[in-house]
């Protein structure tokens, strides 16, 4: 069975005992997502304080509305919307966010125009499994992230690192599923051009021999 | 197919949902443009690196704080 599933069926074990009053069962599922929670919070806000402040009322709010949880998504699923929703209130407060909901109504989803195409076209010099085991790739993921608008940077990481379906991304952040592909394009489109500035073996860079034209 | 088109596909082919008819089409392109191979390649790297980034530890200090906040409001809705 895949671990998520295997992980969300321990999870639910957990839930119904919390249901039932049991504080150990409660304490055991912030142990098993308290980091998930957090380091999504600290990638949306990119400031510790605000992620604490936002875990922490994650977690009270998961505790007073247990009872609504039905199970309709998984556990990990409806902490982490729950988290999405405390991030916007903090990126919001700061006025940042001019961007993640409002302007999603009048962005076309069709506008292939403002994909961008991709520049730097090369092999990387080492692998993801290989990549993953070094402290510089962290930062390198960190500041690659940092450097893409708000908009794009959300949808990604509800989608890719925390592994959400468009549809449920689609919801956390009142966006159309339209929206959510499309920005997710840009998002790992620029990804891609930022990684393989700093990974990419310039020995095997292609250029392109036809330039495209809008 | 162009690479335009094959650019407005790349979620659904990385993401496994194109349409088969149109999947064979992509594939199609990438076998004869090295460029867009290349692409595809790095795009699931990228994923594969962001999905395998390892969670940030809390900070012990607001872990402590975080759990002695629940218990107490755990015991303030269940015990009164």
């Amino acid at each position: 069975m895949p671990k998520q599933i295997v992980a969300n069926t321990a999870d639910i074990e957990w839930v119904n005992r919390a249901k039932a009053g049991e504080m150990e069962a409660f304490e055991a599922l912030v142990g098993r997502h308290e980091k998930q929670v957090y380091s999504l919070a600290l990638r949306m806000l990119r400031h510790e304080s605000d992620a604490e402040d936002v875990t922490q009322q994650t977690f009270l709010s998961a505790l007073e509305n247990l009872g609504g949880f039905r199970g309709d998504s998984s556990f990990s699923t409806w902490l982490l919307r729950i988290a999405t929703h405390a991030a916007l209130k903090v990126i919001r407060k700061k006025g940042g966010l001019d961007t993640v909901s409002l302007e999603a109504s009048t962005e076309s989803p069709e506008n292939e125009e403002a994909i961008p195409h991709p520049e730097y076209i090369a092999d990387w010099r080492q692998s993801p499994e290989e990549l993953v085991e070094q402290n510089e790739t962290r930062r390198l993921l960190e500041e690659a992230l940092a450097r893409l608008d708000e908009k794009h940077r959300l949808v990604f990481l509800l989608r890719d690192v925390e592994g959400m379906s468009v549809k449920e991304t689609a919801v956390a952040l009142s966006l159309s599923e339209a929206n959510v592909k499309v920005r997710l394009l840009r998002a790992r489109l620029q990804l891609r051009e930022l990684l393989t500035l700093t990974l990419g073996d310039p020995e095997s860079r292609i250029k392109r021999a036809h330039h495209h034209h809008a | 197919m162009k690479c335009e088109e094959m650019l407005a596909m790349l979620n659904e082919y990385v993401d496994g949902t194109i349409d088969p008819s149109i999947c064979e089409e992509f594939e199609k392109h990438m076998a004869g443009c090295n460029p867009c191979q290349v692409v595809v390649d790095n795009i699931r790297q990228t994923i594969t690196l962001y999905k395998n980034d390892r969670p940030y530890e809390l900070p012990v200090k607001f872990r402590n704080r975080l759990h002695e906040a629940l218990r107490q409001r755990w015991t303030e809705t269940h015990c009164g």
